[in-house]
Parts: structure tokens; C-alpha cells; sequence
């Protein structure tokens, strides 16, 4: 090992401790090996993951799926609207955020991007999901059921250990969390998707687990 | 060759032709392997700080860029390391690539790409794995093609030209492109 190696693993310790890293706790997922299996049969399929760059994430679904993925942090977004002091445009910004074309996309990991925007971004936003998802394609995202106890600002960076759990490791936002969304909300935000999974979790995390229906079922319902 | 060296060696008037003292014997092995190390240092071509190339970079051993690089850089077989300082505007095709300065540009390795802690990647990937430390910037789009045993079908090549802003559309990058065959050009500098 040379002493280069050493550095770096001393500054990666040293932001680990800083976001809570390695010692970050663990919780149980039920969506997510959901969510992978909805989107196993697809050849190549393409993810996009709203969340910030996640090394062991990449490496995890890249695997298990042999996936093209995409990257598109938006929760940076909401910290530059924040620093800015331009929350008001953040529900217009939002709606040409996604360059994806229409349909393009197969799976969507959306973390909890939703409990951090107002009602009307958050809108903004789903449409945008909704209208870059394929048909039969899944959107998974989680959602509080309760306004936070303390109103420290902190985003959450999930990182996947394995097809059932999640590491929860927190670190420095721009805001904290919003008023949680209602389960209503969640259903006509994210029309015509429809909710085929959903999880309460003991950590007051709702697990939800949308898909797009199939061309097919879409014309069969007309 | 080394016994070649010492027979052909002129021995001085008063030194004795029979065995090489102690001295001697330890010191010998310790010539090979600085040579061993200088042909191996010889074998990693490193682009300082203060060199800036634009145009196409093409190679057949390993590189190390601690400079600037505008345009392409293509070493099949062999790995690029983008240094701490390295600052690339250009797609880069190797074997490996390790980066921990600035790229620009999309990234195709056969076998690797690894962000280090530090290292900063605006633009997609190809490669059958890709590590991204904590700490590193990556903005893009990762496609990690199943190896050749697995079910799924290796499809994707190399991903288009990424603009410098992410405005492409998906129907673009999934489009399989086909290798370019560049003939190999010497290095430009300016």
C-alpha cells in the first residue's frame, strides 16, 4: 500500500464520519428488490436516479440489472433554488428539468426528493416522471408520514447494501423536509401510474412503488 | 544478457578473476532490477502539468495526463490515469481509466472506469465496471454492459458525443454507434 493510498483512506474516513458514513444506520427495504424485479426481464433497461452520485449504488444496479443509468441529482437543484433565494421558480425549473424524451426511460428511483419540495413542485416534477417512463415501467419512492421531530436540514443518501436494506446516511441540505404529502396527493400527483406496492415502514418511511400501464391495458380500459 | 555484461567487463589489474567478493554479489541483483524499474518507468508516459494537447491522442502503453487534453484519447489496451491536476475536454477510450482530476467527455473502458475521491466525470460511461469513490463528481449517464456470458445482450458500443451541457436526448444514447477507426496519429502539442 503506499502512502497515497493511506491519504486517501484517512480523507474518506474523514467524510464518512463527516456524513455519517460507515456508522450510518441500516433499515429494512421492501420495494426495492419490488422494484428490481419489475424491471429483470427488461433487456438494457434504463434507470434514472434522482438522488446524488452513489458509487456502490452504480456498481449494485449496473449488476443486478446490467442497466444504463442516469444520474440526475436533483436535490442540488433545490439547494441552488434555496442559496438563490428563486423557490419560486423551482416548480417551472423543475418541469424542463428532465431532458429525457417522452417514454424513454424504464425504472425511476426518486428516494424521498418528494418530502423536500412544496406541493406544486412536487407536481411539477411527478409530471415530468410520469411523461419520461415507459410503459410498464416503475417509479419507486418514499415519502415521510410525519412532519419531522426536529427541523434539522439534512438530505438522506440511500445506499443500497443489498436487495433488502438500505443504509441511511445523512448530510447537510439547503431546507429540511416539507409538509408530508397524503396518499391522495401521492395517487393524482402521479397519474396515470398506478400504486402496486406500498409499505409502511417502522422508521415512518412509506415505501411506494408506482407503474405505468402497459400501452396494451391503457387501450383494453378505453 | 548480465553474464554477457560481466564477461565483456574489464577487469582492473590487480582484481582477482576468480568469484566476486560478497560485496560484489549483493550489489548485482540490485542493477537488474533498477534497470527492471527504469524500462518500467519508461513504459508509463506521463503528460506534465504544463503541456496542453488538442487533437487526437492515440497510444500503445500506459499514460498518465497531468495536463490538458482537448479532443480524443484512444489506448485500447492499455490504462489512462487522469492525475490530480489533469484536466480533459475530450472522449476517452482505453482499457482502464482511472481519474482523479477533471474529464470532460464520455468514457469508454473495457474493463474499468474508477472516479477516485477527488476525480470528476461530466459525461456518460461505458464500461463493464465502474467504481465512483465517495467523494467523487459524476454527471452522467453509467452503462455497464453485461459480460459476454451473461443472458442479457451486449447491445451498447459507445455512446455519442455528450455535449457540455446534458441536453441529450435518451433516444440518442441508446443508439449502439459503431467503434471509429482512427488511424494512429503522433501526439500534437501546442
Amino acid at each position: 500500500m503506499s502512502l497515497s493510498d493511506l491519504f486517501s483512506r484517512k480523507r474518506k474516513d474523514e467524510s464518512d464520519a463527516a456524513e455519517g458514513g460507515a456508522d450510518s444506520p441500516v433499515f429494512p427495504t421492501k420495494a426495492l428488490a419490488k422494484f428490481l424485479s419489475s424491471l429483470n426481464g427488461k433487456s438494457q433497461p434504463l434507470l434514472l436516479d434522482l438522488g446524488p452520485v452513489v458509487g456502490t449504488n452504480v456498481t449494485f444496479f449496473g449488476e443486478e440489472l446490467g442497466c444504463k443509468i442516469l444520474v440526475e441529482n436533483v436535490f442540488k437543484d433545490i439547494d441552488r433554488h434555496v442559496a438563490e433565494g428563486k423557490l419560486d421558480e423551482l416548480p417551472a425549473f423543475l418541469s424542463q428539468r428532465l431532458p429525457q424524451e417522452e417514454g424513454s426511460v424504464d425504472g425511476i428511483l426518486c428516494w424521498d426528493i418528494f418530502d423536500y419540495v412544496d406541493k406544486k413542485s412536487a407536481e411539477a416534477l411527478a409530471k415530468q416522471l410520469v411523461r419520461i417512463l415507459r410503459p410498464d415501467g416503475a417509479l419507486l419512492a418514499q415519502f415521510s408520514t410525519s412532519a419531522p421531530a426536529t427541523n434539522s436540514a439534512t438530505y438522506t443518501k440511500y445506499v443500497v447494501i443489498d436487495r433488502q436494506n438500505l443504509q441511511y446516511r445523512p448530510y447537510t441540505a439547503a431546507r429540511g423536509k416539507q409538509k408530508p404529502l397524503l396518499n391522495r396527493d401521492i395517487q393524482r400527483m402521479f397519474e396515470p401510474l398506478r400504486v402496486t406496492e406500498q409499505f409502511l415502514l417502522k422508521n415512518n418511511l412509506r415505501e411506494v412503488l408506482l407503474r405505468k400501464p402497459s400501452a396494451s391495458s391503457h387501450s383494453a380500459a378505453d | 544478457m548480465w553474464k554477457r555484461d560481466e564477461a565483456v567487463k574489464p577487469t582492473g589489474p590487480g582484481t582477482p578473476a576468480g568469484p566476486a567478493s560478497p560485496a560484489q554479489q549483493t550489489q548485482a541483483p540490485a542493477q537488474p532490477e533498477t534497470r527492471r524499474q527504469q524500462m518500467m518507468e519508461r513504459d508509463v508516459v506521463n503528460i506534465g502539468k504544463s503541456v496542453v494537447i488538442k487533437g487526437e491522442l492515440n497510444g500503445s502503453e500506459d499514460l498518465t495526463v497531468e495536463g490538458h487534453v482537448e479532443g480524443k484519447i484512444e489506448l485500447r489496451d492499455h490504462v489512462l490515469t487522469i492525475g490530480p491536476n489533469g484536466k480533459i475536454k475530450a472522449q476517452v477510450f482505453a482499457k482502464a481509466v482511472i481519474v482523479l482530476g477533471e474529464v470532460n467527455g464520455n468514457v469508454t473502458a473495457t474493463e474499468k472506469v474508477d472516479i477516485r475521491d477527488g476525480g470528476s466525470v461530466d459525461g456518460d460511461i461505458v464500461s463493464p465496471r465502474v467504481a465512483i469513490a465517495e467523494g467523487a463528481h459524476f454527471r452522467g449517464a453509467v452503462d455497464m454492459q453485461r459480460k459476454p456470458g451473461q443472458s442479457q445482450p451486449q447491445g451498447q458500443g459507445q455512446p455519442q458525443a455528450r455535449p457540455a451541457q446534458p441536453q441529450q436526448s435518451q433516444q440518442q444514447q441508446s443508439q449502439p454507434s459503431q467503434p471509429s477507426n482512427v488511424p494512429s496519429q503522433p501526439v500534437s502539442a501546442h
